[in-house]
């Protein structure tokens, strides 16, 4: 896929938010007479921004984050006093946009040369976040908030932050329902959840950094980076297990492939349409979390049958064998005693939509239709194979819930989104 | 357990800790400056306030006896703001830690032993031309030297008392397996980068007092909830891991809880050679996955009794393949997968899949080989019983130099006299009467051979 054609609405609307604010910054950077620039602060916080986007954080789900660019930038738009013998720091908001920008880029140059992607989207969401918080807070500052009572400066500074935080948040969301297909309100809700912890430990950064400036001077960064790479640090290891155990479940679960007992990519397809699915209905990223868990190791209880089914498809067994192979494979998966709700999903798996008492739970009627589908499809990407698949479940509201095989016929209608 | 050496040890370090703090108060008396800042007293409380929650926040991560605390942030704030008499009682509230599960020992070593390094930190800071209550920006750049070198002392403190009682322990025989499972060189980096914590508070206190200490209590929970979070990931995946390997086990039944077995014995040879803590990690995942590939081999040819036909063999020589297949997308470390695909390439060069000899066979894979043959001879097998674990250990000594690397067969030696060995429950019969025998690939007593033809 080419890159112009990952661009999509949102995106487009916030480089080009970006690009304008750059450029309004290169203006004015130029009308601006160096007597108005604290040049030892810019140089400073430009280098600590840098320095921030150098050591990125990988978050769950294949976000990307800056949090110590964003102490930097955040702190340099909000800066209210430094030692004397800095000089005054009644600066244009125009220009913490050119040090954001600049910081950001020389940091992203590493990145580049290493063969990594340059984290484009992630810069700009910053760089719009971080303008609006100068944006309001320079002219306060000019207005001589410095000589404000202390508490109520801190109270100020936490709240234009928070501010700023939720525009980053909010755009965040929405590139990320662009990218996935996710519902907006879905994908804010995922944000604010994942990034609160971040935000906070963000925003008592940025008030320790204005304040101990105000004590230390621009010395303060030096010391106060390092306390910063070691909390980033423990963020790092916790993403960084999570990505291990998806890619361990993934690659385990192609045991059932391996020893024949299904089709090849029949795991990573069927994960791949009820994630989709998941997304299409609403689901939450945890829930999504266990239904790609939960279908990824469907057929696992397979493992307990002497001999493979012919050609894998479960959908030709009898129920009674369907149900065996998923109560042998919630039981294996039971057994780690850490995914119980995964294993709920595989549990009722084979379960018809109607017809018992309880209902099974909404991941497990995915899984079925996801499996049959994939059954009776395959790799293959003829659409009148699918569209008769999709009849057939159709014209069994018992077996198949109708909501789900709606957005199945609408997820199959278009590409499924590798990226979860 | 504590050694009596490590006993005496403590009792030294809480003497030595109880006679300076008693010296240097003294001193501190004698000169009756009470620190120039306002409420030292209140200033004080807050200061141990904060090294208890920061201490009884300590990551679970690291192992039991080391524990990676941000703590010292606190002697440190107090090395600057009120001296060294008072960084030491700052230290000393370790004996307070909220830390339940904490003996009695261990509170007074702990106690002892952060006075010790607030006091350590304190001198050197004084030594060091540091100034005590002033961090306004006019001594800033007086102190900063003064508070690096504090820094260090209260590091090279703390790991040097840390290390001798871990010596001692070590040396009463006690296993290494609680030893250091984070590397020292990023413990370090982290203790390093705490303690600057120290003097951010102890700058904004001249303007915010006691909320400075808040402020900074902030990322620090942040940090530990990441842990918290990163802790239980970790349990998560071995557990799910295990689930998955059993699952992969059940097609076979006499060889279930293979993988997990060779993966403990391959982790007690690691230990004993030394490997570092995330090659260990690594080796013991990759003991558990290492014959994740036998089920891409038909189930009737693993079932087979007679001689195998040269197909059959080759299908059997493919499951080291089929298991590198299978787990090179997880993450591990490169060396993880060589051990997977090597482990069974023999010392004389006449193993699979690559006839590999010598020490071209990756460590990993030698150590996994020793482990995977004991455990298979030690467990009961279709065509014949478990053999004793003396047998088995004189099979591997018989097979060191020509099948196995000598080197690894005498640490494995070394650390069963250590450490012993549990033998499974010995396996009753089948449930299904009408399983067949399956010769253990794995089994050096009874090899398996290709038909002549």
């Amino acid at each position: 896929m080419a890159y112009w054609q990952a661009l999509d609405s949102g995106r487009i609307l916030l480089m080009v938010s970006a690009a304008m604010l750059v450029t309004a910054a290169a203006a004015g950077l130029i009308a601006l007479h160096p007597s108005q620039v604290n040049v030892r602060a810019a140089l400073a916080f430009g280098g600590f921004i840098a320095f921030g986007e150098l050591f990125r954080l990988a978050l769950p789900g294949g976000r990307e984050a800056a949090p110590i660019a964003m102490v930097g930038a955040m702190a340099y738009a909000m800066l209210l006093t430094l030692p004397r013998e800095y000089g005054p720091v009644t600066y244009d908001a125009l220009l913490v946009v050119a040090v954001a920008a600049i910081g950001m880029t020389v940091g992203a140059l590493p990145h580049i040369a290493a063969g990594r992607s340059a984290g484009l989207t992630g810069m700009c969401t910053r760089l719009v976040a971080v303008s609006c918080v100068a944006f309001i807070f320079r002219p306060i500052v000019s207005a001589g908030f410095g000589h404000a009572p202390l508490g109520f400066q801190v109270l100020v500074v936490a709240l234009v932050f928070a501010v700023g935080w939720l525009v980053d948040t909010l755009v965040g969301a929405l590139i990320r329902a662009d990218d996935v297909g996710a519902r907006f309100s879905v994908a804010i809700r995922d944000e604010l959840r994942l990034q609160w912890p971040l935000g906070l430990a963000v925003g008592a950064s940025v008030i320790i950094t204005i304040f101990g400036a105000k004590q230390m001077g621009l010395m303060e960064l030096l010391v106060f980076a390092g306390p910063l790479l070691v909390t980033q640090l423990a963020f790092r290891r916790y993403a960084g297990i999570r990505a291990t155990y998806l890619q361990t479940v993934r690659s385990l679960a192609r045991v059932t492939e391996v020893a024949g007992y299904v089709e090849a990519g029949h795991s990573r397809r069927v994960s791949r349409v009820a994630v989709a699915v998941g997304r299409g209905l609403g689901l939450a990223e945890p829930e999504l979390l266990a239904l790609e868990y939960a279908a990824l190791m469907h057929d696992i209880g397979q493992l307990s049958l002497s001999e493979p089914i012919p050609g894998g498809a479960t959908l030709l067994v009898s129920p009674a064998d369907q149900e065996r192979i998923a109560e042998l494979g919630a039981a294996v998966i039971g057994e780690a005693g850490v995914l119980d709700d995964v294993a709920e999903l595989v549990r009722y798996q084979s379960r018809p939509a109607r017809g018992h008492e309880v209902a099974p739970p909404l991941g497990s009627m995915i899984i079925k239709a996801a499996n049959a589908f994939d059954d009776m499809v395959g790799s293959s990407t003829d659409r009148n194979r699918s569209a008769a698949a999709l009849e057939r479940m159709r014209l069994d509201p018992v077996e198949y819930d109708a909501g789900v095989v709606a957005v199945l016929a609408e997820v199959a209608g278009r590409r499924v989104p590798s990226r979860l | 357990m504590v050694s009596r050496a490590a006993r005496l040890y403590i009792g030294l370090v809480v003497s030595v800790a109880a006679v300076l703090v008693a010296i240097v108060a003294d001193r501190a008396m004698m000169a009756t400056h009470p620190p120039p800042i306002q409420h030292p007293l209140g200033a004080l409380l807050t200061l141990q306030a904060l090294f208890l929650v920061c201490d009884s926040g300590t990551t679970p991560t690291t192992s039991r006896q080391t524990r990676w605390s941000p703590s010292s942030a606190a002697t440190l704030a107090a090395v600057v703001l009120l001296g060294p008499v008072w960084a030491a009682l700052v230290g000393a509230t370790a004996l307070l830690s909220l830390q339940r599960h904490l003996r009695l020992a261990e509170r007074l070593f702990n106690g002892a032993m952060y006075a010790l390094c607030g006091l350590a930190a304190g001198e050197t800071y004084l030594a060091c031309h540091g100034v005590i209550g002033r961090t306004d920006p006019q001594h800033f750049r007086a102190i900063l030297l003064a508070f690096a070198a504090a820094a260090t002392a209260h590091v090279i403190v703390n790991h040097g008392l840390i290390w001798g009682v871990h010596r001692l322990n070590r040396v009463r025989g006690m296993s290494r397996s609680d030893g250091l499972e984070s590397s020292l060189a990023l413990l370090l980096a982290s203790d390093l980068g705490y303690a600057c914590l120290g003097l951010v508070i102890a700058s904004l206190w001249r303007i915010m007092d006691w909320f400075a200490a808040a402020l900074v209590l902030v990322p620090l929970f942040v940090a530990r909830w990441a842990m918290g979070q990163f802790a239980e990931q970790q349990r998560a995946y071995a557990a799910t891991m295990n689930a998955l390997c059993q699952a992969v086990e059940t097609k076979d039944y006499y060889t279930r809880g293979h993988g997990d077995r060779v993966s403990r014995g391959a982790v007690m040879i690691a230990r004993q050679i030394h490997m570092s803590a995330e090659r260990t990690e690594a080796i013991k995942f990759a003991g558990m996955l290492h014959d994740v590939g036998k089920l891409g081999v038909p189930t009737k040819v693993l079932q087979k009794t007679g001689p195998l036909s040269e197909d059959e063999f080759a299908a059997i020589q493919l499951h080291p393949m089929r298991g590198l297949e299978i787990v090179s997308p997880i993450g591990f470390l490169f060396e993880a997968l060589n051990g997977i695909f090597h482990h069974h390439e023999r010392i004389d060069g006449r193993g699979y899949p690559m006839g590999l000899a010598g020490h071209e066979i990756p460590e990993f894979a030698r150590v996994i080989a020793v482990a995977d043959a004991f455990d298979s001879m030690t467990t009961t097998r279709s065509y014949r019983e478990a053999k004793s674990i003396e047998f088995a250990l004189d099979e591997l000594r018989k097979g060191a130099g020509t099948q196995f690397d000598p080197v690894i067969v005498e640490a494995f030696i070394a650390a069963m006299e250590q450490q012993g060995w549990q033998l499974p429950a010995p396996a009753t019969k089948p449930p299904d009467p009408t399983t067949v025998t399956v010769k253990d690939h794995d089994d050096p007593t009874a090899p398996l051979r290709v038909i002549e033809p």
